[in-house]
């Protein structure tokens, strides 16, 4: 264990900010124009965070319409185009405009102030990235009143969130909806290489006196890693939807199979794109997890430089995996024995994450608040999720397993069991400095258990339909295969997920007016954004501040025995 | 007594969801068996990790629990930050773990995708279309679809049947589950499969890539039959359509309207390629592509408008009169 060298400049490592706002609200219109205008990565943080939870009750809502559909075999709730049309709008709302943008506003919101920042490096392209990424969103759904153009409204697009060619060429999709999906996808992309090229700058120029590489949160070094992945992944797949827009438009061929195109070759383009993206959804929630699981353990994080490195192998890796989505489309053997090893290899780092926050459990004083408790349920989960991932990537299992029931279990295991799980967990952490009032204990504790319990109702029985070959995107079932009772089962889930939820909401909104008052430090916690006020000032910190260690509120705790004595 | 009576019906009527007529867990041929094989080593070893880890992580969150009442309570804990051997230690034995299974993986793939093809195997070629299945025989000139007819193989003298697959419109998938892993059906792609059935029966499936509004009635019926009756079968396929003067009517109308366009019937003018096949319609059990009995009533139905099973099947409604519809109905049944 080295240590530190003492930097003699600074002999304070960490300075408590208590300055209020100037109080007083203004006209609505001057509220609105403040917001609307901002530039505040703070501002620009919570806007990201609303607009992805009103997209989380759709998509949300849309789940709920399916599960009501599946619940029993041969209903007609829905007809199956609408049916294609949902599971479509679920899955890219959920992963475009609830998932990105969710984890983009934890990042704008907490980077800056977990480096000592007072703002990101481009706070001006900040808030063209959010807008064109809203933009987006509300083009996809604009698709319900303009897909089909004047022959009728009610189309939205129902090619599927990954949307396989030849299933998008003009002959299979007339009309207008798969340019509205390809436009939002194409729009939003552009806002996640914004925030992405942000997240990157402030990373390396804007950390406060004395936060070296080595001590910066974990938090921000996986958004570091998030943010170079999705700088890479986001690529090809603009350069997808550009090349799909020649196809419709302008006569190209790269995925027209009736005109000698490729299906596989929009395949391939997709996932390199779609299987790092799952890794740029759940790195932030590993994120979250690096600062929620230490601080209600009372103990530093376990291996943090181990915790690093998974991290950097983790984003590598991740970009040579994308072919076991294609396990079953006759690559060849070769190559599907190297996407297998690919694969599995991943499952080494990624268990090393787990390992480190068992041993960061260990030995500490586990105090179980609410956020805590979605922490604890994030790691079995994604413990589960991991090693359901384990049994897709050996390639003749996969052949069974995939495009079946199980693989949706799986991956809501790890978007909703982990990644969802996490995200409650961190609106308990942080709703205080956001807001400046704590979050309702007990009704979180209410959300969490009816929640858990509606989680695994849904997504523990969703896997036996799959093992029994159920495939997935079917508007109905044949009564004859064993399924029903399954899927009635899952979809009983969805309903105790959907009061989870509601309670979720509505204790945001109780919080925000009657919640106890938070004080900058309700959690008697080490990283800088505990440091300021709740919510911070529009500068953040009034005297831009110096760390010495990791745990730079630590340090201001225990000056008789600072972590700058012990890390690696 | 009545308490242990319906407990053990409970656990007959659990146990009874458990079967499904496409289980990946009940194999009847040689590829989706070595997947089973794998499937249990994966599934042990996994279960293994979970019990090792979650046991732990329960063990840490009951015994380091804060205790209220601990007189050091408000003590914070021994701050630990990590140890390089035990890093070591949990990242090299996860990586003989996944070299193990790398190895039991590759092997199964290996010996499916690279199998050497007897001499006696049977050939066919699959077609996917937008809602349903096209199966031609190159051997014997056979074209059927929907219901497939293959021989049951004999491990003594393998008579395995290779599907040679592609799609005519958009993607699809061929998944029997205990038959076989699926294999995706793609336009401008040929793909290969093999299956071997041990025993003679039927074997469902379905359609397991999302190719367009009907998907989920894109179902699959494979027949493994005995040698001779599979030959039987297949002699009986080769022949065209019975002409049962008895309905001669229905057929004039089916030749009169634009049913001929899309379908074919061997030995009458209706040479149409885009939907199935006609030639021996009656001799199928399902219309629809599995979805319904092959009863008179359905195929009324179904001609009148498949939307009736099938909403959003490239089939128009007919717009036959009731007259039509009885006397084309008819003709149909008869294509034994």
């Amino acid at each position: 264990m080295a240590t530190q060298i003492p930097i003699p400049q600074a002999p304070t490592t960490a300075i408590l900010d208590e300055t209020l706002e100037p109080a007083g609200p203004g006209l609505w219109l001057e509220v609105l124009h403040g917001w609307v205008t901002t530039v505040d990565h703070k501002r620009l943080g919570l806007m990201y965070i609303g607009y992805a939870l009103l997209f989380l009750v759709i998509a949300g809502f849309e789940a709920l319409m399916m599960r009501v559909q599946l619940a029993i075999p041969n209903n007609t709730f829905v007809s199956p185009q609408t049916f294609n049309r949902l599971f479509t709008m679920h899955g890219t709302t959920m992963v475009f405009f609830v998932g990105m943008p969710i984890l983009f506003g934890f990042g704008n919101y907490l980077i800056p102030l977990m480096i000592g920042a007072r703002d990101m490096a481009f706070p001006r392209l900040n808030a063209f990235s959010f807008w064109i990424s809203a933009f987006g969103g509300l083009l996809l759904y604009f698709s319900f009143l303009g897909g089909d153009g004047l022959y009728g409204a009610g189309t939205a697009p129902d090619v599927g969130w990954f949307a396989y060619a030849p299933l998008t060429a003009k002959a299979f999709s007339p009309g207008h909806s798969t340019d509205y999906w390809t436009l939002s996808i194409l729009l939003s992309g552009i806002g996640s290489v914004g925030v992405a090229l942000n997240i990157v700058a402030t990373t390396i120029c804007m950390r406060c006196p004395g936060m070296k590489l080595t001590r910066m949160p974990l938090l921000v070094w996986l958004y570091f890693v998030d943010a170079c992945m999705v700088l890479v992944v986001v690529s090809p797949l603009t350069a997808a939807q550009i090349m799909l827009m020649l196809d419709r438009y302008l006569g190209s061929h790269f995925f027209d199979t009736q005109a000698g195109g490729s299906a596989v070759l929009w395949m391939h383009f997709f996932w390199i794109f779609g299987h790092p993206e799952v890794y740029v959804l759940v790195l932030p929630a590993f994120a979250f997890a690096n600062e929620i699981i230490p601080v209600f353990s009372r103990k530093a994080i376990f291996g943090y430089p181990a915790m690093v490195a998974a991290t950097v192998a983790i984003g590598f890796i991740s970009l040579s995996v994308w072919a076991h989505h294609m396990f079953t489309v006759g690559l060849g053997a070769g190559a599907n024995t190297f996407f297998t090893l690919a694969t599995m290899i991943i499952a080494v780092p990624t268990g090393i994450k787990i390992f480190n926050w068992l041993a960061t459990l260990w030995g500490g004083k586990i105090h179980f608040t609410a956020a805590m408790m979605f922490a604890v349920g994030f790691l079995f989960q994604f413990l589960i999720a991991g090693l359901t991932g384990i049994m897709l990537s050996a390639a003749p299992f996969d052949w069974q397993l995939g495009n079946s029931y199980f693989v949706v279990a799986h991956f809501h295991y790890v978007l909703v069991g982990a990644i969802l799980f996490m995200i409650f967990s961190a609106f308990y952490y942080w709703y205080p400095k956001m807001t400046g009032r704590m979050l309702n204990e007990t009704l979180g504790k209410w959300h969490f258990w009816i929640f858990l319990i509606g989680f695994h109702l849904t997504f523990d029985f969703m896997h036996i339909p799959g093992l029994m070959g159920m495939p997935r995107r079917v508007y109905t079932y044949e009564a004859d295969r064993g399924w029903a009772i399954w899927n009635m089962i899952v979809s009983s889930g969805a309903i105790f997920q959907a009061i989870g939820t509601l309670l979720f909401v509505y204790n945001l909104v109780w919080s925000y007016f009657k919640g106890p008052v938070a004080g900058p430090d309700p959690w008697d916690a080490w990283t800088l954004e505990w440091a300021t006020s709740s919510p911070p000032a529009v500068y953040n910190f009034a005297v831009v501040p110096s760390v010495q260690s990791r745990r730079p509120l630590w340090d201001l705790k225990h000056p008789e025995d600072p972590d700058s004595n012990y890390e690696m | 007594m009545f308490l242990r009576e319906t407990g053990i019906l409970a656990v007959a009527q659990i146990s009874d969801h458990f079967h499904s007529a496409t289980s990946i867990f009940t194999p009847a041929a040689t590829p989706s068996h070595s997947i089973y094989t794998l499937s249990q080593l994966v599934l042990s070893i996994t279960l293994g990790i979970f019990l090792v880890v979650a046991g732990l992580l329960l063990l840490a969150l009951i015994r380091y629990r804060h205790r209220p009442a601990d007189p050091k309570a408000t003590q914070e804990p021994a701050q630990i930050y990590g140890s390089n051997q035990i890093e070591l230690s949990w990242t090299v034995i996860p990586i003989l773990i996944v070299v193990m299974l790398f190895l039991a993986t590759a092997r199964v793939l290996y010996s499916t995708e690279h199998a050497s093809k007897p001499p006696t195997a049977l050939d066919v070629t699959i077609i996917g279309h937008q809602f349903w299945w096209e199966y031609h025989y190159p051997a014997s000139g056979v074209v059927t679809a929907n219901e497939l007819h293959i021989p049951v193989s004999d491990p003594r003298q393998p008579q395995p049947t290779y599907l040679t697959m592609t799609s005519a419109d958009t993607d699809h998938s061929f998944w029997v589950p205990r038959l076989a892993g699926k294999k995706d059906l793609i336009p401008n792609k040929v793909n290969v499969m093999w299956i071997d059935p041990e025993a003679a029966g039927l074997y469902l499936g379905q359609c397991a890539q999302y190719c367009g509004v009907e998907h989920a009635k894109m179902l699959i019926r494979v027949y493994a039959q005995s040698p001779a009756d599979f030959a039987a079968w297949l002699a009986h396929q080769q022949e065209p359509a019975v002409q049962d003067p008895a309905a001669a009517e229905g057929r004039a109308v089916f030749e009169k309207n634009a049913c001929v366009s899309c379908h074919t019937i061997a030995g009458t003018v209706a040479t149409g390629r885009f939907g199935p096949d006609l030639t021996h319609l009656a001799s199928r059990d399902t219309i629809a592509s599995g979805s319904v009995l092959n009863t008179p009533a359905n195929i009324r139905s179904f001609v009148d408008n498949p939307a009736h099973f099938k909403p959003g099947a490239l089939m128009p409604a007919m717009h036959l009169n009731d007259h039509d519809l009885d006397a084309v109905t008819q003709y149909l049944t008869t294509l034994k």
